[in-house]
């Protein structure tokens, strides 16, 4: 069957799952950084107290004895700044500007004028540090001096810790993004769910299944459903009445043509005068060429209407043929043709079988049309190389050049002058290959004859 | 027009009924049966059929499908329940695509289309009742020659011979009513379709085949110049 083709616009499942692992995304990456910094200020902050206690202590070490300053640096001021790394601590006393101990070079900033700690990130013998400043004002009677203490480490132990808590906060991370992107992938299966098997139950149903939807649905479905139902209700109706519109078309063309031709007919017996019974038998000609066009448009129209949804099921050619045989077997001996069938004794095909009953009788119907009596149509059905039937007759034959064309709608042979015939026998017949991902080849036997052969 | 009446050969006559509503149709239809010799009754609705199905015993039933009060179908499904095998052709005017399965499954012995040519419900009648051929008696005994016109079985001073379609279909209308003189006309329009494009004169192909036929027997076909053809016994 033909899959129809639909425009895609993008993929709900898709579109669901780059929303929820997309923002997982989001949510990880700000979890992760917010846990690291949080970390990274905490570890800075106990630094930095530890600094300041130690400035603090060099500070409070600063005594005043005979007008000169002494600072006598207590051993745990530094050995408080000790880590398990090998930082390196710096450090410079200045007393009013002028550096008394310590790095000359380590230079202070000028904001430490009052008893604040000053706290900065800074770069020493190229080495980032850490600086905490502090000052004091040391006061006698007639004295006043500002001692400035600023005490640098550097940061390896501090990025120690830090790449540590990075990682550990990324393991974090990635655990959370993995545990959300399966609860996004669960969460857009069991959205999706409901909607795949609306479309698988409507899938697998049979082309004449046009019965609404009565699973219940997800409310977010309903309108959906609902309309759904609702078009395949008008489908099955105009459906039903184009079947039964075809039906009665014919049952109203027909019947009146029926009779007409029977008082024709029944003129033409009563009739001696010869121009009288040639117009009457044109026109029993033309009645019955009316009414084959009428039977052969709504058959094609019957086949249109059905390649649409072909119910494709084991279909014997050989039997259809046999059927069809003896169902022309009275008409034939009027004209005392015989119809032989030959080939193997069962060719199982795949497909519809009123569609391929309705071309082996037109192609039969066509054979029989142009034999004339007393010969022979020849059906043969075999399953090699692909399954085919074969109908040969020995009338005029096509004309080279028209076998191109002949499968036109409405197109007939030049040699089928006076011969009854809309034209759509062979149409139909293609149709019908064609429905079927067949063909019909269109030949002359060599007998000079027709020679129509059916793929299926 | 000259009826032969189905008296002379009774055990020939076949006994026909018609299911149709259709008026000018079914006396069509009716007309030409009894030119063939045949007994027709006629039925207008389903009602009437069942009453004379009941009522008598027929060779073969004509039903048309849509009929006033019910779908012939409705007919035929009873009529197969009712354990009738009475052969049964259906008449229908209905899409070949879509009606003719269900006709057969319905145990109809064969359907014409309408429009249909009198010479194709005659040859399925024909086709249906050899089928069938247990069920009835058909043969006809003139002179010295025994024909069964369902069977095609010509039998002439000892030995049998099978007819060509248009030969039998040409004796049958002769052997009918002998004596009668049949028009070359009369004779060309029972025997050929409208599309068979031949002159009259290819009537003039079967006598001479007829007569090869009859040769042995004590049957003679005369040509009557400017009148017709005659079957006369010796």
């Amino acid at each position: 069957m033909k899959s129809s083709e639909v425009q895609i616009a993008g993929s709900l499942r898709r579109r669901l799952a780059v929303t929820l692992i997309g923002g997982m995304t989001i949510l990880t990456l700000l979890l992760f950084f917010v846990v690291r910094n949080y970390a990274a200020q905490i570890a800075q902050q106990s630094q930095d107290s530890i600094l300041s206690a130690s400035v603090t202590s060099i500070l409070d070490a600063a005594t005043m004895r005979d007008g000169e300053v002494q600072i006598d640096i207590p051993y745990a001021s530094f050995s408080m700044l000790g880590t398990n790394t090998d930082d390196r601590v710096f450090y410079v006393i200045y007393q009013d500007g002028v550096a008394l101990s310590g790095y000359e070079e380590l230079s202070i900033p000028k904001a430490s004028i009052d008893e604040t700690s000053v706290l900065q990130s800074t770069t020493f013998m190229e080495v980032p540090v850490r600086q905490v400043t502090a000052s004091r004002v040391l006061a006698g009677a007639d004295f006043r001096t500002r001692i400035t203490a600023s005490i640098a480490q550097t940061q390896d132990n501090l990025s120690g810790t830090l790449a540590r808590i990075s990682r550990n906060a990324a393991i974090f991370g990635a655990g959370f993004f993995s545990l959300a992107v399966l609860l996004s992938i669960l969460a857009t299966s069991t959205t999706i769910g409901p909607l795949k098997r609306l479309a698988d139950s409507i899938a697998r149903r049979g082309p004449q299944d046009l019965s609404p939807v009565e699973k219940p649905v997800p409310s977010e479905m309903a309108p959906l459903v609902s309309s759904l139902n609702h078009l395949m209700h008008r489908l099955d109706k105009s459906m039903t009445q184009s079947e039964d519109f075809i039906a009665e078309a014919a049952h109203r063309v027909r019947t009146p043509i029926a009779t007409v031709r029977s008082h024709a007919e029944m003129t033409l017996q009563r009739v001696d005068k010869e121009e009288n019974r040639q117009a009457l038998r044109s026109m029993i000609r033309a009645i019955d060429e009316t009414s084959r066009a009428a039977g052969q448009l709504l058959d094609h129209a019957m086949i249109a209407f059905r390649a649409h949804q072909l119910e494709f099921e084991a279909v014997d050619l050989v039997e259809i043929s046999r059927e069809i045989v003896l169902r022309m077997t009275p008409i034939a001996e009027m004209k005392d043709i015989e119809l032989q069938l030959s080939g193997e004794s069962s060719v199982i095909v795949s497909g519809d079988s009123i569609l391929i009953q309705n071309a082996v009788r037109n192609l039969v119907d066509n054979a029989f049309k142009y034999s004339p009596a007393d010969s022979n149509i020849e059906i043969e059905v075999q399953s090699r190389p692909s399954p085919y039937l074969k109908v040969v007759d020995y009338g005029p034959g096509f004309l080279q050049a028209e076998i191109e064309t002949l499968t036109d709608r409405f197109t007939r042979g030049v040699n089928a002058e006076g011969t009854i015939g809309s034209g759509l026998g062979l149409t139909i017949a293609r149709d019908v290959a064609a429905a079927h991902n067949g063909k019909l080849v269109i030949e002359n036997h060599h007998s000079g004859g027709a020679c129509v052969i059916l793929y299926l | 027009m000259n009826l032969s009446q189905p008296t002379v050969w009774p055990d020939y006559t076949m006994k026909f009924l018609l299911v149709e509503d259709n008026e000018e149709l079914a006396h069509a239809i009716s007309t030409r049966m009894q030119l063939d010799g045949h007994v027709i009754d006629h039925a207008i609705n389903i009602a009437d059929a069942i009453a004379y199905s009941e009522a008598g015993e027929y060779d073969l039933i004509l039903l048309d499908i849509m009929l006033p009060d019910g779908d012939g179908r409705d007919f035929l499904s009873r009529h197969r329940d009712g354990q009738k095998d009475t052969p049964v052709i259906v008449l229908t005017a209905r899409s070949q695509v879509s009606d003719r399965i269900s006709m057969l499954d319905l145990g109809a012995d064969d359907y014409v289309t309408k429009p249909f040519d009198h010479a194709e419900l005659q040859a399925r009648c024909r086709a249906v009742l050899r089928r069938r051929s247990g069920t009835s008696q058909t043969l006809i005994k003139l002179a010295d020659v025994e024909f069964d016109p369902v069977a095609g079985h010509l039998s002439v001073a000892g030995s049998t011979i099978v007819l060509r379609n248009r030969e039998l279909r040409l004796l049958e209308l002769l052997i009918n009513a002998p004596g009668n003189i049949f028009s070359k006309q009369k004779l060309f329009d029972r025997l050929f379709s409208y599309d068979d494009d031949v002159s009259e004169n290819a009537i003039e192909v079967y006598i001479a085949r007829l007569r090869k036929h009859l040769d042995k027997s004590r049957l003679n076909i005369t040509t009557l110049r400017g009148l017709g053809y005659r079957l006369d016994e010796e």
